[in-house]
């Protein structure tokens, strides 16, 4: 069964799809005075999307934007944890990060329609495409992860193992973070519109996920760095959150509601659950272990929502035709009551 | 072979014709043919689907699975990867338009029949251009956008960024594919497939300055004869896409024919999207390093 056929039987076509609704022809004349009222119903091809669904898929693609800011974040905090004689949680850190950016690696091409033609990607430089400069970002930041562990494991080339160290610091937060812009460079209405606030909640997740491992392995002496990176991140994170469900209006649906909107909802009790640990705990080693497990399980569940919102973003026609509609409303006949967003994408 | 060119969405360039950005000429193509379109003039569309079928035949384009869908006569559903021309068939129940208005054809439950042929916009700002990160996606002289399948590694990007919802990604050979505007037959001075077999003329091929100025005319017949609902869909060239190489003539709101109603393209956010990226990774690793404060207990 081909995936349109498929697709088909999931969603049964609304056979009134087209037809003009009651009312709405009295109500065009009077667009002008009623531009902040959404409109109650709008029109679409039989319930079609507009857009295509990603033909990405779970749990490779938000495997990967864990999988990529936990490697990053992680060589950030190693990078921290040398710096403040922690070389237990240094030595953890890098192996995280080697392990996860190879694993990520392996999720990305796997998800490619053609895999044997992966180094494809390397044929050219676009800084117009986030999925270039992320593939050329891998290129460099992997090896120098895997320096940074390779030294720290055997205690050779020390000099090396430090440059690396600091290659990767620099690095690897960009790969955390321009998974952001991977989302958000797309017609997908949830991802598109949430584009600034992205990074922020990427790469908050990321410090969580790095945090939260630090502390599920290494000892409490040691992982004092790996806390305080945990409460950062997850701060940001849920600061992050709020300010793009805010921005979102409507478009912010799918975060709050279906499986989508449950997998937001469990991110943000594991990462309450963990901050709440990390304060709590003392010095107990389980409690610390316990706490590091739910961040970096919320850090992998947020990923897992926030794809799913933008999938479900580009499969309901309301989420594309709605706020375009409002635009050109607003467009035709400015509000008088401020300013709007000035970006040309926003919602409404 | 490949002439495409990144960065396109960055910069402004140099102008066609009618003011719109010319789209050739931004790629780096020195002299070039004008930009050659489709105007589709959906008031004449008769449904028969010749250009979906002349498209596949010409273009060699696979079966993609064969289903009754209850949508009118409409049963390819949407442009994809093996569908590079749709038509849509849109029922609308006792709506009276047009000269005919009033008329004893048009009394009673009439219904009006919309019927659309769908195809790639090959939009100036194109975002599955921009977004692919191999080149396989590239501007030819003409002004339209192609897919190099021989460089495609199938990522998908493209399917994401596309406002329409035009280019898919094939299941059985995991490239993406869409409408070339026939690259092989214009460039041998050829029309497209669609427009040849077109047997109403709704399907015009040309070069896009002279396609606007007869869309502007055709609107204005169709205005003053009544058709109170017929706009021009994608043809200024100061929209969301900066303008498209195929643009309609539509007799009900766009998002009727399952066409967005303002789209934009997304890299125009893009150097916006850097920034944050930029402070967002700066900050995490500032984090990082900052964690070390305290150190061992």
């Amino acid at each position: 069964m081909s995936r349109r056929a498929r697709d088909l039987v999931r969603r049964r076509p609304h056979l009134d799809g087209g037809r003009s609704h009651p009312g709405r022809e009295a109500h065009d004349g009077q667009r002008g005075e009623q531009s902040m009222v959404p409109p109650a119903d709008f029109r679409s091809y039989y319930g079609r999307p507009v857009i295509k669904e990603p033909v990405w898929e779970a749990p490779g693609v938000p495997g990967y934007l864990f999988l990529g800011g936990l490697a990053g974040a992680s060589s950030a905090l190693a990078a921290g944890a040398d710096l403040a004689g922690c070389p237990e949680l240094a030595r953890t850190s890098k192996i995280a990060a080697v392990s996860a950016i190879g694993l990520s690696a392996v999720a990305l091409v796997r998800d490619l329609g053609r895999p044997a033609r992966f180094y494809n990607m390397l044929r050219v430089f676009k800084p117009t495409s986030p999925m270039s400069v992320g593939s050329w970002l891998l290129t460099a930041y992997s090896p120098a992860a895997g320096v940074a562990a390779a030294s720290a494991v055997t205690g050779l080339l020390p000099p090396a193992g430090r440059v690396a160290t600091a290659a990767a610091a620099v690095l690897g937060p960009g790969v955390a973070a321009y998974t952001g812009a991977l989302l958000a460079d797309t017609a997908v209405p949830a991802w598109h519109d949430a584009h600034r606030e992205m990074p922020y909640l990427f790469v908050g997740s990321a410090a969580t996920a790095a945090g939260g491992l630090g502390l599920m392995l290494v000892r409490s002496e040691q992982s004092r760095p790996a806390r305080n990176l945990a409460v950062v991140g997850a701060a940001a994170e849920l600061i992050a959150k709020g300010l793009l469900l805010r921005r979102l209006g409507p478009t912010a649906a799918p975060y709050e509601s279906g499986r989508s909107g449950n997998l937001m909802e469990v991110a943000e009790v594991l990462t309450a659950s963990g901050l709440t640990a990390v304060a709590l705990g003392g010095q107990s080693r389980a409690v610390a272990a316990l706490a590091g497990a739910a961040l970096v399980a919320s850090s992998a569940v947020t990923r897992f929502g926030v794809f799913f919102a933008g999938v479900r973003s580009a499969g309901d026609p309301r989420y594309t035709v709605v706020p375009q509609r409002e635009r050109l409303r607003e467009k035709a006949a400015p509000h008088p009551a401020g300013p709007m967003e000035e970006s040309a994408s926003s919602a409404p | 072979m490949a002439q495409a060119h990144a960065g396109a969405a960055f910069a402004s360039g140099p102008a066609d014709a009618a003011g719109g950005l010319d789209p050739a000429a931004r790629s780096g193509y020195e002299e070039h043919p004008p930009r050659m379109g489709f105007f589709t003039d959906t008031s004449v569309c008769i449904g028969c689907k010749a250009c979906e079928v002349a498209c596949k035949e010409w273009n060699s384009v696979p079966e993609d699975g064969i289903t009754l869908t209850g949508m009118s006569y409409d049963n390819s559903v949407e442009l994809s990867g093996s569908t590079w021309r749709h038509v849509a068939f849109i029922e609308q129940s006792a709506v009276t338009v047009g000269p005919a208005a009033g008329s004893a054809a048009d009394s009673g439950a009439g219904v009006r029949w919309l019927m659309s042929s769908d195809v790639c916009k090959h939009c100036t700002e194109a975002g599955c251009l921009d977004v692919c990160p191999t080149g396989a996606l590239m501007r030819t002289e003409f002004g339209t956008v192609v897919v190099q399948d021989d460089v495609c590694n199938g990522c998908g990007y493209c399917v994401s960024a596309c406002p329409f919802g035009v280019i898919g990604r094939r299941e059985d050979d995991g490239g993406a594919h869409k409408c070339t505007l026939c690259y092989d037959r214009i460039g041998e001075g050829m029309t497209p497939a669609c427009a040849k077999a077109c047997p109403t003329e709704s399907i015009q091929f040309g070069p896009v300055d002279e396609l606007r100025e007869r869309a502007a005319a055709r609107l204005d017949d169709l205005q003053e004869a009544g058709v109170a609902k017929a706009q021009l869909y994608l043809a200024d060239p100061d929209n969301g896409i900066g303008g498209a190489g195929a643009f309609f003539l539509l007799l009900d709101e766009p998002e009727v024919y399952g066409l967005p109603p303002d789209p934009v393209v997304t890299t125009r956010d893009l150097p916006r999207m850097w920034r944050h990226v930029g402070l967002a990774a700066a900050a995490l690793c500032a984090a990082g390093l900052a964690a070390a404060i305290g150190g061992t207990p």
